[in-house]
């Protein structure tokens, strides 16, 4: 098959136990170069712990995760930063990976915080603190991009001016991103391939295809058929509010 | 103009601060201050072995430390104790055998003072060889690992998932430690090691905004700590480890103005 070689990262049948309890299980997905992969899904439905499946973050998980690059740029939902560390932004940008100079700069200005290069990282708020872990993944010119609530924090522009960024990265670095969003607006016009998961797969495909989908409706409520049509669709289980699934 | 046991001293003291500024560093980022005791303490079983079985009583301080870093990394997967219950365990569980042991050991006079705090009059050429190696040693080794050690002090989940194995260089990062405790206990003595690595990088913090500048302020810190400590024990004929944390926590005390100054600025 040609799309062999482009493969980034992929995902078969992947899933993560914590203290005997699934977090997300039966998971399968590709993330390819050029593509855009999104998770969405309710709090609490995996979207996370799938990204970190994928970044390799958990060991000991069920299935297998076949991972084709080591140019990894991840953006985790949450990071807690500990203060006994003097850091400054320019030092964070060269945590993982020594990058020249004019990379660093260039990816703060594109992601509009080039003036606090110099600033103590403990003293950012949490849009401009959210701006500079983009600008850090992105520096890396990675060749896979894993994206967890990139935008929490930003401000209502600054959101679609960042998503605008992602999508362009995409474009020009020919990278895969794998996003997490909340923002269905974004996922619906922006990516090639989504993924609706609520503990498992629930429905994949084209954002169109998605929409359509019945559970998603179900998921998402109203919001969801704001976006795009609704059709009515056939769906085989639904969720109790733990999460557990019962077959129709 | 001096003795040699003092110029022995002075060299060894500015070798082991050498090698205590940047781990003490990683010590105070990585909140390692109580497992840097727990390494310690388990020293004095290590010197006892020395005596008993005419070991070097550096090598034998590094295997016992490492000994009792291993343990305690399989308690902590095995039981559900917290991490600080855990350490004092072994901290005070391997002190206590080593004076055990030492009690054992009647045709030895041991000078427990000296282990203790240190004792600059013990220091000999042999040991300045170990302390200078030993410390360029573990600093190529620190060289070799910064990068996936600091960037999973900054966060784990990062570093993991770009690639850098923080695992392996947590590990590697543990030897070290078992290694300086080894190289600096005739010096220091085995209740202060821990001192010598936390307070001159606690000082470097309050003056530093940048982890390079904390690491070479606490550098330059232990090596006055070093000189002033050396050079008071010499005048009022007190032991070497106290002279020189004594010192350090004057440097310490010092930076504390610093820092009020940037408030200052800030607000």
């Amino acid at each position: 098959m040609s799309s062999e070689n482009s493969t980034l990262v992929k995902l078969n049948n992947a899933g993560f136990k914590q203290n005997d309890k699934w977090l997300v299980e039966g998971v399968s997905l590709t993330v390819e170069k050029g593509k855009i992969v999104t998770l969405i899904g309710p709090n609490g439905s995996g979207k996370s712990t799938t990204a970190k499946i994928a970044l390799g973050i958990y060991k000991n998980i069920e299935g297998s995760v076949e991972k084709y690059t080591n140019k990894v740029g991840y953006v985790p939902q949450k990071i807690s930063i500990d203060w006994t560390l003097p850091l400054r932004v320019y030092d964070f940008m060269l945590l993982t990976e020594n990058i020249k100079e004019e990379a660093i700069d260039e990816a703060l200005t594109l992601t509009g915080v080039i003036h606090l290069k110099n600033k103590n990282l403990g003293n950012l708020s949490g849009g401009e603190f959210q701006r500079v872990l983009i600008a850090r993944a992105i520096s890396k010119k990675p060749e896979l991009l894993v994206l967890d609530e990139p935008v929490q924090g930003v401000d209502y522009t600054g959101e679609i001016a960042l998503y605008e960024l992602i999508k362009r990265i995409s474009d020009t670095l020919n990278c895969g991103i794998l996003l997490i969003s909340h923002d269905l607006h974004t996922v619906m016009t922006a990516t090639d391939h989504v993924v609706c998961l609520n503990g498992h797969v629930c429905c994949s495909g084209s954002p169109m295809d998605v929409a359509k989908n019945n559970e998603y409706k179900t998921l998402f409520g109203e919001q969801a058929s704001q976006i795009l049509s609704v059709y009515e669709h056939k769906h085989d289980h639904v969720h109790s509010d733990k999460g557990e699934i019962k077959k129709n | 103009m001096f003795d040699d046991f003092f110029i022995r001293a002075l060299i060894a003291g500015l070798g082991i601060a050498l090698v205590t500024g940047p781990l003490g560093c990683f010590v105070v980022w990585r909140r390692l201050s109580y497992f840097g005791d727990t390494l310690a303490h388990s020293a004095l079983l290590g010197v006892t072995l020395a005596y008993s079985f005419e070991l070097n009583i550096a090598l034998s301080v590094f295997i016992i430390s490492s000994l009792i870093a291993l343990i305690l990394i399989q308690l902590q997967k095995k039981t559900n104790l917290p991490g600080d219950a855990l350490l004092g365990l072994l901290a005070h569980s391997s002190l206590a055998v080593g004076l055990v042991v030492i009690g054992f050991l009647t045709f030895i006079r041991f000078d427990i003072m000296g282990l203790l705090f240190g004792d600059i009059l013990a220091v000999t050429t042999d040991d300045l060889l170990i302390i200078w190696t030993g410390g360029v040693l573990i600093l190529l080794v620190l060289k070799l690992i910064w990068k996936p050690l600091f960037a999973s002090t900054v966060n784990y989940e990062l570093a993991e998932a770009e690639g850098l194995n923080p695992d392996r260089a947590k590990a590697i990062f543990t030897i070290l430690m078992a290694a300086v405790i080894a190289i600096s206990i005739k010096m220091v003595g085995l209740l202060l090691i821990t001192g010598m690595l936390i307070i001159p990088a606690a000082m470097a913090r309050n003056i530093s905004d940048s982890p390079q500048k904390m690491v070479l302020f606490s550098i330059i810190g232990g090596l006055l700590s070093v000189l002033l400590g050396l050079f008071s024990s010499l005048e009022f004929n007190t032991s070497s480890g106290p002279s020189i944390i004594a010192a350090s926590l004057v440097l310490f005390i010092l930076s504390l103005f610093k820092i009020k100054q940037s408030i200052k600025l800030k607000n």
